[in-house]
């Protein structure tokens, strides 16, 4: 059940998806406690740096320069990686994308091939079609590694794994480790030094034996062509130092300009991710050198959309991402239903924002209603991405795509009446009557049709006899007030 | 001064007590308030579902009918929001020149209710007494989208025998989020149940807002479990009077 490409096919649309995961009280409870928990230390953080807000905004004009000169820069980069002895691949979609790795991994002999974390592979399903062309790829991140023992998909862009609790991933260890390579300890406690352990001797053999290794990338630098990985384990570094062959598949939007610029992102990130000052691996890697890390480097630049996304100006912020998912931990949606309701490789409100235009609106028309724009994910955002702006922007390309519906229809009849004073005080009329007949008490129970499903939990107050317009006519009109 | 109410025909249609409570303490405040019958409906929902052709009529009308006032007055942190914020991206997108024109020049004199009286009256005691306790949610549009910040609080504090106290976790999301609630509907149910706990952990008898919209929603499912808390416009705390009807 694991990913293939932006979207799983066959996801259902986004409100029956959450109805199933809402039944989930485990899955509740570990959502809540690990994104409380994340989101607590993130403000703490933050709150240390007297500059935050400065950070943030010169984080969002470095973003919005590169986006306007993007060509220029990705030209820039592919010299400078060209001349530090790499060689860089475009792609323009997933499935060119995964030729040109499966003829890299080919072409060295190799059949197995290490990974880290990398939000680009998982969208455009590698692991899947590495495997269909006979090369199995193994996630060494830990939670990357506890998703693929479960044969499961990730639910988060940073804690892909956070939907399990240390139970249910020491119960997957046991059971699931011995049929991927090293089994798990006799007797492993589901203690996190313990599971820690078991994890390390597992991946061990598998870091010393791998000839090749496919990474993700967080920032790459235009100026010098260095590749940037920042990560919390280290399993990282061992992927990126100890193969012979390094590939990196990137999406294009990652590119930064200068050195300097990754400044700014490298305090933003770690405070916003996991509410650390600084995390504890940045891996950077320029090219090849004789004797000291892999003797090939290949850089594969990802389309897959994006270029379709920045033409939208709305909806070009979304590219402004570093995946660091504050918007994910603060979002009042995504505690309740979880990653997985959203279809999505990038589920929460980005997920919402960013898959739709990467695959096109049509095939991700209940993401950008998954949200009550309460606007805590544009407050959370390190790089000032207005979420709330595209997804009221999104949903307008939605509802245009869709043409002519029972809603769409309501609604033009709800903006004629809505037009005019007259019809709108005809309606209250009606409304009142018809509130008279169905209420008790004032107070109406159960509607009928669309509305079932708010009536299901709330009473809703009949609306009143007397609208306010009509009682101010009769008490103020040409009166005192005038 | 010449100040114009926007009622929102939410409150118009559902809540005229609100409206009604915004004319006495501001006409008790010494104001003469004028309410433009020609008014009707911010294009909130329309806007917000994706129907933005359909609002640009309604945005058209809020410009013609409020353009000659000094001030616009509403009882509606996600109405004042709708305005402030998207009726020049509308009138940008899809209207005339005229109209963009008018819509900036109207949209700094559009004023939610307590910002009203914190910023532009500069009062913080309406002469108001309510002896309750009270606990006051912040709503999305009222805390991150308007960022009225402590003025409704300052306002409630001001009010005689009030007992204001918090909410845990105030400052998130009570699920409405207008279709949201309709289109997510279990979703916002989970939101809601969430609320309500901290509602009624604050022991307070009354709930108050910026905004009746999240009333509506928290109110409706306080009121299904039997609940005694009330939920009341704030607008409507601040009216109450010492020998008062409430």
């Amino acid at each position: 059940m694991t990913g293939q490409g932006v979207v799983w096919l066959g996801s259902p649309p986004f409100p029956k998806a959450a109805r199933e995961a809402l039944k989930n009280d485990q899955l509740r409870a570990n959502l809540k406690r690990a994104t409380t928990t994340i989101r607590d230390k993130r403000l703490a953080v933050a709150s240390e740096l007297d500059d935050w807000e400065a950070l943030r905004e010169s984080a969002a004009a470095i973003k919005r320069r590169t986006a306007r000169h993007l060509d220029r820069y990705l030209l820039q980069l592919e010299e400078s990686v060209t001349v530090a002895g790499g060689t860089v691949h475009w792609a323009a979609d997933a499935a060119e994308a995964n030729r040109i790795v499966t003829e890299l991994v080919r072409a060295t002999g190799e059949r197995e091939v290490v990974k880290i974390k990398s939000m680009a592979t998982q969208e455009i399903g590698l692991n899947e079609h590495l495997a269909e062309a006979g090369i199995t790829a193994y996630e060494t991140d830990l939670a990357e590694l506890i998703v693929q023992l479960g044969d499961d998909r990730p639910s988060h862009i940073l804690v892909p794994a956070i939907h399990k609790n240390r139970g249910e991933i020491r119960d997957l260890f046991t059971a699931e480790m011995g049929s991927w390579g090293r089994p798990a300890p006799d007797g492993l406690t589901d203690e996190p030094a313990a599971l820690a352990e078991a994890a390390r001797q597992h991946l061990r053999e598998k870091f010393l034996r791998a000839k090749v290794a496919v990474s993700g990338a967080n920032f790459a630098c235009a100026e010098t062509g260095t590749v940037v990985v920042v990560e919390s384990e280290g399993n990282g570094r061992m992927c990126l130092t100890l193969p012979e062959t390094l590939i990196t598949v990137m999406g294009i939007e990652k590119v930064v300009p200068t050195w300097s610029d990754l400044e700014v992102f490298l305090q933003l990130l770690p405070r916003s991710s996991t509410g650390e000052r600084m995390n504890p691996y940045t891996s950077t890697w320029t090219g090849t050198t004789e004797g000291d890390g892999p003797s090939a480097f290949h850089l594969v630049l990802l389309d897959n959309g994006r270029t379709d996304t920045l033409a939208d100006t709305v909806g070009r912020q979304a590219l402004a991402c570093i995946r660091c998912s504050a918007c994910l931990n603060v979002c009042p949606v995504y505690e309740r239903t979880g990653g997985h309701a959203y279809g999505s490789v990038y589920p929460g409100p980005i997920g919402a924002v960013l898959t739709p235009q990467l695959v096109g609106v049509e095939t991700a028309a209940s993401l950008p209603f998954a949200s009550t724009l309460c606007g805590a994910c544009y407050d959370a955002c390190p790089v000032k991405i207005n979420i709330p702006e595209v997804l009221t922007h999104l949903r307008a390309e939605v509802v245009e795509a869709k043409g002519r519906s029972a809603e769409a229809l309501a609604m033009k009849a709800a903006g004629v009446v809505l037009d005019s004073p007259r019809l709108l005080g005809a309606a209250q009329k009606a409304a009142a009557l018809g509130g008279r007949v169905l209420s008790r008490d004032g107070r109406i129970g159960r509607l009928p049709g669309p509305l079932h499903g708010w009536s299901d939990s709330r009473d809703t107050p009949a609306p009143a006899t007397e609208s306010f317009r009509t009682w101010w006519r009769k008490n103020k009109e040409n009166g005192e007030s005038r | 001064m010449r100040i114009a109410l926007f009622i929102t025909c939410f409150n118009d249609t559902m809540f005229p007590g609100t409206g009604r409570a915004v004319v006495d303490v501001l006409e008790r405040l010494g104001h003469t308030v004028d309410f433009p019958q020609e008014q009707t409906c911010c294009g909130q929902m329309h806007f917000n579902t994706g129907y933005r052709p359909d609002a640009v009529p309604l945005v058209d009308r809020f410009a013609r009918v409020f353009g000659e006032y000094d001030a616009v007055v509403t009882p509606s942190a996600s109405c004042a929001g709708m305005v402030r914020e998207n009726h020049p991206v509308l009138a940008e997108e899809h209207s005339s020149a005229r109209l963009q024109a008018d819509v900036a020049q109207l949209v700094p004199r559009v004023h939610e209710f307590t910002e009203f009286l914190v910023d532009v009256l500069g009062v913080s005691d309406v002469g108001a007494a309510f002896p309750h306790r009270v606990a006051y949610h912040p709503t999305c549009h009222s805390l991150r989208g308007l960022r009225l910040g402590d003025r409704p609080q300052r306002l409630l504090k001001a009010v005689k025998d009030l007992d204001l106290v918090d909410i845990p976790a105030a400052d998130s999301c009570c699920g409405f989020g207008g279709t949201f609630a309709v289109k997510n509907a279990d979703t916002s149910t989970a939101m809601l149940a969430d609320k309500m706990r901290s509602v009624l952990d604050s022991g307070a008898d009354v709930l108050c807002a910026a905004d009746n919209s999240c009333l509506l929603h928290i109110g409706g499912g306080l009121s299904r479990q039997g609940s005694a808390v009330r939920t009341m416009h704030l607008a409507e705390i601040l009216a109450a009077t010492e020998g008062g009807p409430r």
